[in-house]
């Protein structure tokens, strides 16, 4: 398989007052297209800079990252906008809907950038709801949904433009175990059947032997890459 | 479709907090009506001085209007070119019953005064009647109906300026042409003032407070007023003539500053609801720091995230603005009945609209501002970080 994502000698250091805090430390890493990574690592182990970095929402202090052979952190703020927008889709650990938007709403935000026509926005949404199973909760507000449905209706908004590349940051962080496997088991189809990259921030070890392969950062290092059978 | 889209989501970030919004909206209105209000009576002021017909002119003493001129003015008055017609009229400034009921009074040339006064209508019987009884008066509707003056009555009233005790039979009760027409008059005859006060005042008798110049050619008043002036240059009362609408001006000259601190608190509230509209939007935007890093992650500019803040604002303070419109009608009718004695006419007009709405967009983009800002300045990281 191709490399989606080349990261080379990459760096981010955050500024505290005049203090220098380095975060991430000469990473080298490369990323399948269709693969399935977690980056597991203790608090404060860059795992969610990194992840950061990839999905386009923060800048590197130094080195290289391409995906698709782009070189994102050369794009200017509205080009990273288009960017993301066309290539990433994002699961957030609490789910990042806008509480005033319904489940149908919420998927068809990331839409609203493109040209589709309204009727062919609708057509759409529908199919990533159904996907995510939750076809007969359109007109639901996130209130009136539980976590778990909330989470399914966040990665029915990250297919919604068909990236090739899906974050996530803890999306089972704040689930229960039911929950969070069936969120798991959404984001195996995902990789599974539809080929999605998808790159997984998580603590949990349980969560992480579902990806492929296991990166695991300390200190801002990485340090082991494991893979797993699946 | 992002603008309608924008608004949309303006209105439902709206109602989120309907508790806050709700008092957000009231106070705007509040605002927006007294900001009106006050306009109003500032415009109330002035409305005096509009209703001073363009062909009349008022002729004075040069030194002040506290000093009178003598009644043979009237006749070279009267021949001065352009001139159609002289009539005058003196303050007469008696007190009924108390200082508290004030209206007023004027003692004028029964024979000529209602020929200038065509507004004031009133029947040929009752003219005719007023004409012919010297302590004869005609009294405006609005006047009687406040003291149930009817035909017939006899009004008394001290005499300050005049002094003595007088009474007056009410004649005619004249109404007004249109509803601009001042209907408080109380317009009694300046001959039987006049032989009253050669017994007691000598000194003030006949002499009048001014004349009342009716002239051909509206457009030629500022040549017939120089020509009238000119005929009593290096005279013992030298003459001052101007346009009515300038005359009532003179008078309101007088209450200037009152004016000017009416029309700057009307600006100061406009000024503290900016304030409070700007907290209450700087609140709500930075409850939704990680909403708007979520979109900007989603692939939304900074743009998008600013006239989303803006759209909400605006929608707050035109709602408010349309809300404070609307009230501000029958708050001035409410307020125009407390105070009928004081303003002739007071109704909003398109400009103090015009001015309400405008201080509505004003308070929502100002109130915007900092949040737009704000919202731009924050990195989407450190908003996906923020806690709410």
């Amino acid at each position: 398989m191709t490399a989606l994502i080349q990261i080379r000698e990459l760096s981010k250091t955050y500024r505290r007052g005049n203090q220098p805090v380095p975060v991430l430390l000469g990473i080298d890493l490369e990323i399948a297209e269709g693969d399935y990574v977690s980056l597991m690592g203790p608090s404060g182990s860059g795992k969610s800079t990194l992840l950061n970095l990839i999905a386009g929402i923060d800048k590197p202090s130094s080195g290289t990252l391409l995906i698709g052979g782009i070189d994102i952190a050369a794009l200017g703020e509205n080009e990273l906008a288009a960017w993301r927008a066309a290539n990433v889709g994002f699961v957030f650990q609490f789910y990042n809907l806008m509480p005033v938007l319904n489940a149908f709403e919420n998927v068809e935000l990331p839409l609203l950038l493109t040209n589709l026509s309204k009727a062919e926005r609708r057509e759409h949404v529908e199919v990533a709801l159904a996907m995510v199973g939750l076809a007969d909760r359109m007109d639901h507000h996130p209130n009136e949904l539980s976590g778990g449905q909330q989470q399914r209706v966040a990665i029915a908004r990250a297919l919604i433009t068909d990236p090739t590349l899906i974050v996530a940051d803890e999306p089972t962080g704040d689930l229960d175990r039911t929950s969070a496997d069936d969120v798991l088991n959404l984001l195996d189809r995902l990789n599974g059947e539809l080929g999605k990259t998808i790159v997984m921030v998580t603590h949990d070890p349980k969560c992480a032997a579902r990806a492929r392969r296991r990166v695991h950062l300390e200190k801002g290092v990485l340090l082991a890459d494991a893979d797993a059978e699946h | 479709m992002l603008a309608g889209y924008v608004l949309r989501l303006a209105g439902k970030n709206m109602l989120r907090h309907r508790l806050r919004t709700g008092l957000t909206l009231a106070g705007i209105a509040i605002a927006i009506v007294s900001f009106g209000l006050l306009r109003t009576v500032v415009d109330s002021w002035y409305a005096g001085a509009e209703l001073g017909a363009a062909g009349r002119l008022v002729t004075r003493n040069a030194a002040s209007l506290s000093f009178s001129l003598p009644v043979t003015y009237a006749e070279r008055i009267r021949r001065a070119p352009g001139v159609r017609a002289v009539t005058w009229a003196s303050w007469f400034g008696g007190i009924y019953i108390d200082e508290k009921h004030f209206f007023s009074q004027l003692a004028v040339d029964a024979s000529s005064y209602l020929n200038l006064y065509p507004e004031y209508l009133l029947s040929p019987e009752q003219s005719a009647a007023f004409q012919h009884d010297r302590r004869g008066a005609v009294v405006g509707r609005k006047l009687a109906a406040k003291y149930g003056f009817k035909i017939g009555d006899t009004v008394p009233l001290q005499g300050t300026l005049f002094p003595g005790n007088w009474s007056f039979v009410v004649r005619g009760i004249y109404r007004g042409a249109d509803d601009k027409t001042d209907e408080n008059q109380f317009l009694v005859h300046w001959d039987y003032v006049n032989e009253t006060i050669k017994n007691t005042l000598p000194a003030q008798a006949e002499r009048v407070g001014a004349f009342i110049v009716d002239i051909r050619e509206p457009t030629q008043a500022a040549a017939v007023s120089a020509a009238i002036d000119s005929s009593f240059r290096n005279s013992l009362a030298e003459t001052r003539t101007e346009t009515q609408k300038a005359f009532q001006l003179g008078f309101i000259a007088l209450v200037d500053t009152i004016l000017l601190a009416i029309q700057t608190v009307a600006y100061v509230v406009v000024l503290i609801i900016m304030a409070v509209m700007a907290n209450t939007m700087a609140m709500a935007a930075r409850e939704r720091t990680r909403e708007y890093a979520t979109l900007k992650a989603l692939g939304f500019r900074d743009g998008f995230v600013a006239m989303l803040i803006l759209g909400e604002s605006l929608s707050l303070s035109l709602a408010g603005g349309a809300l404070g419109i609307l009230l501000t009608y029958p708050a001035a009718n409410a307020f125009h009945s407390a105070t009928r004695d004081l303003f002739l006419i007071f109704q909003v007009q398109p400009l103090t609209v015009l001015l309400q709405l405008a201080a509505a967009l004003l308070i929502g983009v100002s109130a915007a501002l900092a949040p737009m800002l704000s919202s731009r300045r924050v990195q989407i990281v450190d908003g996906l970080r923020a806690v709410t």
